[in-house]
């Protein structure tokens, strides 16, 4: 068992606050992952569950217990840095058994564990080479065999794979996954890229500017975003977003004015919303479709052909750009004019402060969670 | 060459060795700076190999002509040489010892973040900028001084007797000077070496639970190995010819209780006019220098090729 609870953590640097108060409750066993913009506090929240940065204010427990004075050391966590921060002058075994040669464990003990980490992360062939011998795939294995040694209570990672090459980035993150799965330990990931975010987590936490936009599982952020930062964070492309007009109001849906006239019924639960209120409406370029018969008139200003799939990037007359991921088969040629269709069902409505209007439909996938492994016992 | 003639398959597998790519002769191009480097250093050597086997004393010019290995034996079987030597050596150790570990300390110190770091760091690093003479002077007349010195009133209002360092440890006194003149060159090399060391790697020790021992000596001595040999290598080039200090404040004595190499050369060749027997010296000194350098810069330079 090992969780991690936050309550109104704070964080400043003299006068400056960088974070603002962040609640969050991180379960046993759970892939939690903080994303979020550059300075969004992320790796300060992760350096303070660490250790490595004091804690201004808040309660910080892991397994119940208040650490917040608690060395790193003793906390029971292992950590693996962006930079890997192996230490160069000692050979890849020597790297891994460093925590537990400190701790006093037997020469005999030490190696035993080293060698049971290093068949899980396929290191055995490498054990006696310098960190400077191996390639950045190998050096971020080392980096995570240093952490299962100590099998801490909580892994961290902080943006391990930022400095590996594209191809190896996919690999890594693979690997991590089945590496979670075949541990079954409570990990918690820093990181910048939004596909690591949803392919890993079980929980994502959105950060920004200090404080907590939004957790929840991947799909959950997916299909029902807090408000308008969330929803234009997690998709890629992101989110298109449209002014609109609120022109009824009635049990099952908000309807409103699309720029050029159409009307569309969204499914929300309206609130307080009432006619004549301005709202952004969100649709994702996955859910619109050039048709015929679409409410939206466009120009198409820029086409991306990537094979499988084809973004259209369309000029709105008066509103602006809207990427439309059409089909790889497409023919439309920059400059042509189309249509847009919109599926009302995969519309967001945002109000005027950002904040999301309740969605009628509840996504089916969207409280979907990883089955839990119960090998280990 | 066999490798260009054989077939162009056979070739890309055999490691790459250009021959000739280059047709141009550098040779013209690179003469006259290899030819006058060249020079500077034979000509002297040449010079000091001829005198070294001369009679060529200036206070009896009657005796002139070859010598054979007469100044060498003379030398070698005088016991002042081997005194000589063996202060050389112990006045390098020590100062070496006293620099690279005062210098990897200060170091550590200096890299914590303290109030006035900026000037402590100038302040500890000024020594080196004093002339040798000088601070010898200054450490001479000033410090250790029997009657005037800082030390002697010092001991003198503790009721202590006081110490005559240059007549009682004129070798320790010597090495004392000359180590707080080289321990800014250490302090100063150590000390970028240490803010280099990543911080992430700090941060990962103190995860995997290093208290500030296991730190310096699993994390930061390591790092530092690289630039110790270097304070280490070329120190070790300028404290073998250590003669200013020596000549200020003990100049050599008493007896021959300070002197070392280069103070023995002067000696024989200014105080006694004897160029044949400081030439004599000097080719010793060479060799002395080269054997040093044999075991040192070696074992180091393998060491900084790492």
């Amino acid at each position: 068992m090992s969780t991690v609870v936050l309550k109104d953590i704070r964080k400043s640097f003299g006068d400056v606050q960088v974070i603002k108060g962040v609640d969050l409750a991180i379960e046993d066993r759970e892939f939690c992952v903080f994303v979020g913009p550059s300075g969004c506090g992320k790796s300060t929240l992760l350096r303070m569950i660490a250790g490595l940065e004091e804690i201004t204010s808040g309660e910080l427990k892991i397994d119940g217990e208040q650490v917040n004075d608690v060395p790193p050391a003793e906390r029971g966590l292992a950590m693996v840095f962006q930079t890997y921060a192996l230490y160069p002058h000692m050979t890849v075994a020597d790297n891994m058994a460093f925590s537990l040669r400190l701790a006093g464990v037997s020469k005999e003990e030490r190696y035993q564990k080293v060698r049971d980490a290093a068949r899980v992360l396929q290191l055995e062939p490498l054990l006696e080479r310098k960190p400077k011998e191996l390639s950045g795939g190998q050096r971020q294995r080392v980096a995570i065999g240093r952490a299962i040694v100590r099998e801490p209570r909580v892994f961290l990672f902080d943006e391990p794979l930022s400095n590996l090459d594209a191809a190896l980035r996919v690999q890594m993150r693979i690997e991590l996954a089945r590496l979670h799965e075949h541990l079954n330990a409570t990990m918690i990931y820093v990181t910048h890229d939004q596909v690591e975010a949803m392919t890993l987590a079980d929980k994502i936490v959105v950060l920004q500017g200090g404080i907590v936009e939004q957790a929840g599982t991947p799909l959950e952020l997916y299909h029902h975003p807090r408000n308008l930062f969330v929803a234009g964070f997690i998709g890629s492309p992101k989110m298109n977003f449209l002014n609109c007009t609120v022109s009824a109001v009635e049990a099952a849906g908000a309807t409103v004015q699309l720029p050029g006239g159409a009307s569309l019924t969204v499914p929300v639960h309206p609130g307080p919303l009432k006619a004549g209120d301005q709202v952004t409406l969100g649709v994702r370029p996955e859910h619109l479709r050039p048709s015929e018969t679409g409410e939206l008139q466009a120009e198409v200003m820029v086409v991306e052909r990537l094979g499988g799939e084809t973004f259209l990037y369309c000029q709105l007359a008066g509103v602006g750009m809207l990427v439309v991921q059409a089909d790889g088969e497409v023919a439309t040629q920059v400059h042509d004019r189309i249509a847009i269709k919109l599926n009302p069902v995969n519309c967001h409505l945002f109000t005027a402060d950002g904040m999301a209007v309740e969605r009628a439909i509840r996504h089916p996938l969207a409280d979907l969670r990883r089955p839990v492994a119960r090998k280990a016992g | 060459m066999a490798t260009q003639t054989s077939t162009s398959s056979a070739a890309t597998a055999l490691p790459a060795k250009r021959v000739g790519r280059r047709s141009v002769n550098t040779w013209p191009l690179l003469s006259p700076s290899v030819i006058l480097l060249f020079l500077w250093m034979i000509v002297p050597l040449a010079m000091t190999l001829w005198f070294s086997f001369q009679y060529y004393n200036l206070l009896s010019p009657e005796v002139a002509g070859f010598a054979g290995w007469d100044n060498y034996s003379y030398l070698l079987t005088d016991p002042a040489l081997w005194t000589a030597m063996i202060n050389t050596l112990y006045l390098v150790f020590w100062v070496l010892v006293i620099t690279v570990g005062l210098g990897t300390l200060l170091a550590v110190l200096f890299d914590q973040e303290f109030y006035g770091r900026g000037v402590a760091r100038l302040l500890a690093i000024a020594p080196f900028f004093v002339m040798p003479t000088v601070s010898a002077l200054i450490w001479k007349n000033m410090l250790m001084h029997p009657v005037n010195g800082l030390f002697a009133f010092f001991s003198r209002s503790l009721g202590l007797p006081v110490i005559d360092f240059f007549t009682d440890f004129p070798l320790t006194s010597v090495i004392i000077i000359v180590a707080w003149q080289w321990l800014p060159f250490a302090l100063l090399i150590l000390l970028t070496a240490i803010q280099s060391l990543d911080h992430e790697q700090k941060e990962a020790a103190r995860m995997d639970g290093a208290g500030p021992f296991s730190m310096f000596f699993f994390i930061i001595l390591p790092h530092l190995a690289r630039a110790i040999s270097v304070v280490i290598m070329i120190e070790t080039i300028f404290l073998l010819s250590v003669f200013a200090e020596i000549y200020v404040t003990t100049s050599g004595g008493p007896g021959l209780a300070s002197t070392n190499l280069a103070f023995l050369i002067y000696l024989r060749a200014l105080r006694e006019y004897d160029v044949g027997g400081a030439s004599a010296g000097g080719v010793i000194a060479v060799i002395l220098a080269n054997i040093v350098a044999i075991f040192l810069v070696r074992s180091i330079a393998k060491n900084i090729a790492d």
